[in-house]
C-alpha cells in the first residue's frame, strides 16, 4: 500500500432516477493499486463494475472524486490506459495488422509505414496470431478475436491495462488459454492490470488483489483479498494448493451470501480502510478442517 | 446447383420475352376496316386507314427504328431532331450535376446531424417539412428565381436527391457502434481522424445505400422536368415524339430510359458492395 500506482479516491456515481431523484450506483469508494499487480474486481451484475472501469478507462467520469494514475489525475481517455472490451471491438473492415496498427499510429503518429507495421507484428506474434496478420476480423473466432484485442491494448505499451470481461463471451477451452496467455504476458512485462470477472477462478488465476464489491444499487467496495497462492501458480495444479479452497470458499461465500447483506450487518465500515483478507490455513472452511487439508496427499503434489 | 437454377431463371425470362413479343406483335398485326377512298385522299390518311394498319406500332417496327437510332446515336439535325445518344447525354449529365452537388452538401450535414444531437433536434422540423414536397413543385420557384429551365431542372434534381442521401447518412452516423467509437476514444484519436476512420467505414454502407435509392428518384424525376423545361433531354424527347405521334420513338425512349436507369442503379449497388464489410 505504500506506492499507490493507482489510486481511485471517494468517487461516486449517480444516475437521474426515473421520479427526479438520484440512484447512486456506488458512493465513496476508495480502492489502490501498485506498479505490475493485477487486480480483480467481483461481483454480481449491476454492482457498477463496469462503471468503475469505464471511469477508469476514461470513457465514463465519477459524480464526485477522482482517480490518480502514476501521480497524476486523470482526464478523460489516455493512451497511457489501454482497454480490452467485452466484445473484442474490432474494426470489421480492418485486417487484423490493420486493427493493431491503427492502434500504433494513434500512439505514435510521426512512424513510418514499416515501424508501425514490424512494432504491430511484434505483438501479433506475442498473441500468437503469426499468419493469419492479413485475416479480416469475420474470419477469425472468437478467441482469435479477442487476442487480437489483447495485441492491439498492448501494442501501445500502456501503463494499466483494463480488461471489461474479456473471456467471458468465450468458450472454457479457448477462456483457459487465453488467461495463460494474459498471465505470461503480465508476468513477462510487469504490466499492471485491472480486470472486471464474475469467474472466481479467473480471479483466483490471475489476480493478486481480488476486490469484493457487495450488491447494487449503493454498491461498496467491502473487501480486499489478497491472493495466498504463490506467483508461479499453474493453471492445472491450482487446485491442489492447500489454500485454494480456502480463498475459492471466501470468494463464493462472499457472492453467495455476504454480498446482499453487507450493508445491513457491518455498521461500522469504512470505506477508506476497506480490510484486507488474506485466506489461509486458518481460515475456517466449510468442507474440510484445516488439519484435514495439510495431511491430504494434494498438499504434497502441489509443493 | 445455383448455376443450374441460374440457367432455368434464364429460359424462363427468355420464353417470358418471347411470349410478350408475341402477343404485342400479333395484337398490332393489323385488322381494322379498309375505306374506299380516292388516292389523294388515301396519301393524307396514311396506312391506317388504307390498309387496315394498326394505329399502335407492333415489335418489328420498334426493333427496325430501334436499330436506325443506334445506327447513328448522335447526330443533331437541330432543336428538334438529335440523336437519342445526345439526348441520354443530356439528361445523365443534368442528373450527374445536380446529383454531385447533393452529395456535397448531403453528406456533410448528414455528419453534422448525425453526430450532434442538437442539430439532428435542430434541423428535424425542417427536414421532415421539405422532404414529402414533390420535386417538380419546386419548379416554378426555381424558374422563377435561378431565371434558366436548364439550371431549373439540375435543382429540381439536387432537390429530389438531397433527402434519402442525408436521412441516411444522419442514420448511418447515428448509428455508429458505441464500442467502435470507445475504440477511437480509449486511443486519444481526434475528432476529424475518428470521422475519417471509423465513423465513414462504419456508416458508409447506409450511407451508399442513400446514394443509390437517390440516383433511382433523380432519374425518375428528370423525365419528368425536362418535359416541363424542354429543350434537350431524354424526358423532352418523349415529349416531342408523342406531339409528333411517333407512338414507335416514345415506346424506343421508355427502352431506354428503363436501361439507363438500371445502369445507374447498378453502378451504386456495386460501390456499395465495395465498402460493405461482413461482421
Amino acid at each position: 500500500m505504500t506506492d499507490k500506482f493507482i489510486s481511485i479516491e471517494g468517487i461516486a456515481r449517480r444516475y437521474p432516477g426515473a421520479d427526479g431523484g438520484q440512484i447512486s450506483v456506488f458512493e465513496d469508494l476508495w480502492l489502490s493499486m501498485s506498479r505490475g499487480e493485477f487486480g480483480c474486481v467481483i461481483g454480481h451484475s449491476g454492482c457498477g463494475k463496469t462503471t468503475v472501469l469505464n471511469i477508469l478507462a476514461g470513457l465514463d467520469e465519477p459524480s464526485e472524486g477522482a482517480v490518480i494514475v502514476d501521480g497524476q489525475a486523470i482526464e478523460g481517455t489516455s493512451l497511457d490506459r489501454a482497454v480490452i472490451f467485452q466484445s473484442h471491438a474490432l474494426l470489421p473492415w480492418r485486417t487484423v495488422l490493420g486493427n493493431v496498427s491503427y492502434a500504433v499510429t494513434s500512439k505514435w503518429r510521426d512512424w513510418d509505414r514499416a515501424k508501425v507495421k514490424a512494432h504491430a507484428q511484434k505483438f501479433i506474434d506475442l498473441v500468437g496470431l503469426t499468419g493469419s496478420e492479413h485475416k479480416r476480423p469475420s474470419e477469425l473466432s472468437g478467441g482469435m478475436k479477442q487476442r487480437v484485442g489483447i495485441a492491439r491494448a498492448l501494442s501501445i505499451t500502456p501503463k494499466i491495462m483494463l480488461m471489461d470481461e474479456p473471456f467471458s463471451a468465450l468458450d472454457a477451452l479457448t477462456r483457459g488459454t487465453l488467461q495463460d496467455e494474459v498471465r505470461r504476458i503480465c508476468l513477462e512485462t510487469g504490466q499492471t492490470a485491472f480486470m472486471i470477472t464474475h469467474d472466481v477462478d479467473e480471479a483466483i488465476y490471475l489476480a493478486d488483489k481480488i476486490f469484493l464489491m457487495t450488491n447494487g444499487p449503493g454498491a461498496v467496495l467491502a473487501e480486499i483479498v489478497e491472493n495466498p497462492l504463490p506467483k508461479d501458480r499453474g493453471r492445472i495444479d491450482l487446485h491442489r494448493h492447500p489454500y485454494y479452497y480456502a480463498l475459492r470458499n471466501h470468494i463464493v461465500d462472499f457472492l453467495v451470501s455476504r454480498s446482499k447483506t453487507f450493508a445491513a450487518t457491518v455498521a461500522n465500515h469504512d470505506p477508506r480502510n476497506v480490510p484486507i483478507v488474506r485466506p489461509g490455513l486458518s481460515e475456517p472452511t466449510i468442507v474440510a478442517s484445516p488439519k484435514m487439508i495439510e495431511a491430504s496427499p494434494a498438499q504434497t503434489i502441489a509443493r | 446447383m445455383t448455376s443450374s437454377l441460374r440457367f432455368r431463371a434464364a429460359i424462363v425470362s427468355l420464353a417470358l420475352f418471347a411470349a410478350f413479343l408475341g402477343i404485342w406483335h400479333i395484337s398490332t398485326r393489323g385488322t381494322g376496316t379498309v375505306a374506299n377512298m380516292t388516292p389523294e385522299y388515301a396519301k393524307l390518311m396514311g396506312l391506317t386507314a388504307t390498309a387496315g394498319k394498326s394505329a399502335m406500332p407492333g415489335p418489328l417496327d420498334v426493333g427496325a427504328k430501334l436499330w436506325e437510332h443506334l445506327k447513328s446515336p448522335f447526330y443533331d439535325n437541330g432543336p428538334n431532331d438529335k440523336g437519342l445518344g445526345i439526348q441520354l447525354g443530356y439528361s445523365i449529365a443534368r442528373v450527374a450535376l445536380g446529383y454531385f452537388l447533393a452529395v456535397i452538401v448531403a453528406i456533410p450535414l448528414g455528419f453534422l446531424i448525425g453526430m450532434s444531437p442538437l442539430f439532428s433536434k435542430a434541423l428535424d422540423p425542417f427536414i421532415q417539412v421539405l422532404k414529402p414536397i414533390s420535386p417538380l413543385a419546386w419548379m416554378p420557384l426555381a424558374l422563377y428565381t435561378i431565371k434558366d429551365s436548364s439550371i431549373s431542372a439540375i435543382f429540381v434534381i439536387f432537390i429530389c436527391s438531397v433527402w434519402p442521401m442525408l436521412l441516411n447518412t444522419s442514420f448511418g452516423v447515428a448509428a455508429v457502434r458505441k464500442e467502435w467509437i470507445n475504440v477511437a476514444r480509449t486511443l486519444e484519436v481526434g475528432t476529424v481522424r475518428r470521422a475519417f476512420t471509423v465513423i465513414l467505414p462504419a456508416a458508409a454502407p447506409t450511407i451508399l445505400t442513400g446514394m443509390r435509392i437517390s440516383i433511382g428518384i433523380a432519374w425518375l424525376v428528370i423525365v419528368a422536368a425536362e418535359m416541363l423545361v424542354g429543350g434537350t433531354g431524354i424526358g423532352y424527347f418523349v415529349w416531342n415524339e408523342w406531339n409528333n405521334l411517333s407512338i414507335t420513338n416514345v415506346i424506343i425512349a421508355i427502352l431506354l430510359i428503363g436501361i439507363v436507369g438500371m445502369l445507374l442503379d447498378q453502378i451504386l449497388a456495386r460501390f456499395t458492395r465495395m465498402v460493405t464489410f461482413p461482421e
